[in-house]
């Protein structure tokens, strides 16, 4: 298992191979982009930021829990900071089990977990030249209003 | 003693910088810390209860401090 912090183009399928095995009968790959929207705002790119020590040891936790309570040790993250355009992949998700029920709930274990609590931000820059930081409890807070 | 207080995101924005070492009587804790900020920020632009780590780890605002702690104030995480 393994996770990292890079400013390097992420390349899914090499993180694809790592995790592959005989043993594994279930290979899953999250890979997210950034969208052309947001909130109804048109996007054209975005700048990730991050706290890069602690996002590591976050991350790393994740992937340790993960492995420990889905029972696989073949387990990838990497998270892509800096500037990125349109359709980059900000993060990509590996996770390899002998069966895909495990391998499906590690996979959304860990992005909901990264969403949560790894020291990351991004600021979204419009098409119309703004930008701002993205607050995504913000964001939760309204639309429960 | 001196604690050094980093910044991310937006609140590096509102203190126009990312690190700032700050003088603090022993025994303070977090909570203490995040007065001083405070009193830094006049157009209350950062939260009244921030979320923070020392040392690289999340932290309770009544955690007492120690010389030479690293104090992150977290924006809310947008990562992924």
């Amino acid at each position: 298992m393994r996770a990292a912090i890079v400013v390097t183009p992420l390349d899914p399928s090499a993180v694809l191979a790592e995790i592959a095995g005989v043993a594994n009968g279930a290979s899953l790959l999250f890979v997210g982009t950034v969208r052309d929207v947001n909130d109804g705002r048109a996007v054209s790119g975005i700048e990730y930021t991050t706290y890069q020590s602690m996002a590591v040891r976050e991350l790393e936790g994740i992937v340790a829990e993960a492995a420990s309570r889905f029972g696989t040790s073949d387990v990838v993250v990497e998270h892509r900071v800096g500037q990125l355009t349109l359709g980059e992949a900000s993060v990509v998700i590996g996770v390899a089990h002998p069966h895909r029920a495990e391998a499906y709930e590690a996979s959304r274990f860990i992005i909901e977990e990264l969403k949560r609590r790894v020291p990351i931000w991004k600021r979204e820059e419009y098409v119309d030249g703004s930008r701002e930081w993205v607050d995504p409890t913000a964001t939760r807070a309204e639309a429960a209003r | 003693m001196t604690i050094t207080a980093l910044f991310f995101a937006s609140y590096a924005d509102v203190f126009g910088r990312s690190q700032l070492e700050m003088e603090v009587p022993t025994g303070s804790t977090v909570a203490d810390l995040l007065r001083q900020l405070h009193a830094l920020d006049p157009e209350r632009r950062l939260p009244p209860a921030p979320l923070v780590a020392v040392n690289e780890r999340y932290a309770r605002h009544d955690q007492v401090l120690r010389p030479g702690d690293e104090v992150a104030v977290i924006p809310p995480v947008a990562g992924g």
